[in-house]
């Protein structure tokens, strides 16, 4: 009877010991490494096309393809853009009602700045975009906001943009686990099938960039945010980042989210950090 | 004779005229029951953040039938927006864990 008691008892402290043991294991599992991440995420697009430059990757879809690159070495001789960078110019500078500009929301009267976005507010424990920072900055002044996905957002991102050209995307996520969580959910968010044709933001731009889809030539995540905004053939007219989320959603047949919903920041949030170091480029032209 | 025909016919009119009404109120509770079925999956996808635009236009469709008094086709159509609705709920819950499947490691 003493040596069953012992038995038991010796049994269930092994048991004990062993998930002492495997607990932390299981957590190593589940940690969230960014900076192990945006080295991975830049390894597999490094691997997959071994003949772009890293610094390539910000042009897309013309990054993939040689003479779509000719193409685009053409058009930048007359960007599609400059209507849209001219007004954004025009739009930062021009006084609000109260006298008050854009210049006075921002850090360094938000020339060369567009690499720091989006970062994340400790004071609110959410992600901030620069598009959000833009229309608070509106708000703040009495002015209505603007709409995330029209011109005007896109003209304004475009000039701030333009001033970050070359800048490093230099995204930080500080120490706080607010942040790791939106970086997480951000990574989620973009991993995740959705849309009745069960596609991810993955299953094009991870898993087929280069590749064609109908007349498109797909675009590699890697670098995909430093071109935006946008100016899309397809769409005649520029595109915000939010306006490229909201898109994707409804060609998987997915219900969007509304623009700068907390799944679209962390998305940004997430995508932008792991393409830092690679230089901004926007704005941008694509077919 | 003319009177004795007429007498005999106004039952049967009025068994036709009943059976038809309370055909089309059968079918139009049918449909209701369809549609607040198909809404509710709908709206549980929408708490879990993955509508699908074809699950939404199917409801629309099937009110656009109920609308015109074509209750068979409504309740056809709602009946389909509900499967709709359930897979997309069925691929929300199934994503939490699948899409680290996915991941650049």
């Amino acid at each position: 009877m003493r040596l069953r008691s012992a038995i038991h008892l010796a049994s269930a402290a092994l048991a004990l010991a062993l998930l002492t043991f495997a607990a932390p294991a299981v957590i190593a599992a589940d940690t969230v490494d960014p900076v192990a991440d945006a080295k991975a995420f830049k390894k597999f697009f490094t691997d997959k096309f071994p003949k772009v430059k890293l610094e390539d990757f910000v042009n897309g879809p013309y990054s993939m393809n040689e003479d779509m690159y000719k193409q685009w070495e053409e058009k930048e001789q007359f960007p599609p853009y400059e209507f849209s960078l001219e007004m954004g110019k025009e739009m930062f500078s021009r006084p609000f009602k109260n006298g008050k500009r854009f210049e006075d929301c921002f850090p360094n009267k938000g020339i060369g700045i567009r690499q720091n976005y989006p970062y994340f507010d400790e004071k609110e424990g959410k992600v901030i975009t620069l598009e959000l920072a833009l229309n608070r900055c509106r708000e703040a002044n009495g002015e209505p906001p603007f709409s995330y996905v029209r011109d005007e957002m896109a003209a304004l991102t475009a000039y701030m943009a333009f001033t970050s050209r070359g800048k490093p995307f230099d995204i930080k996520i500080p120490n706080d686990p607010r942040a790791l969580e939106a970086y997480q959910n951000g990574k989620e968010y973009f991993y995740t099938r959705r849309g009745q044709l069960n596609f991810s933001c993955a299953t094009c731009h991870v898993q087929s960039p280069g590749e064609r889809i109908r007349a498109e030539v797909l675009a590699p995540a890697l670098g995909i945010l430093n071109a935006m905004p946008i100016y899309r053939s397809e769409w005649s007219g520029m595109g915000t980042t939010s306006r490229r989320f909201t898109t994707c959603n409804s060609q998987i047949r997915g219900v969007p989210l509304t623009p700068q919903d907390d799944e679209y920041r962390n998305v940004e949030y997430y995508l932008s950090y792991v393409s830092n170091g690679l230089p901004i480029s926007g704005p941008g032209a694509r077919p | 004779m003319r009177n004795a025909m007429l007498k005999s016919a106004l039952p049967l009119v009025l068994l036709i005229a009943g059976a038809t009404s309370a055909l089309a109120e059968g079918s139009e509770a049918d449909f209701k029951v369809a549609y607040a079925a198909a809404e509710a999956a709908h709206k549980e996808a929408g708490t879990l953040r993955n509508q699908w635009t074809t699950t939404a236009a199917t409801l629309a469709a099937a009110k656009k039938s109920a609308d015109a008094g074509e209750f068979d086709q409504a309740t056809a159509s709602a009946k389909e927006a509900r499967a709709l609705a359930k897979a997309s709920i069925f691929q929300a819950t199934s994503e939490k864990e699948r899409w680290k499947d996915m991941e650049i490691r």
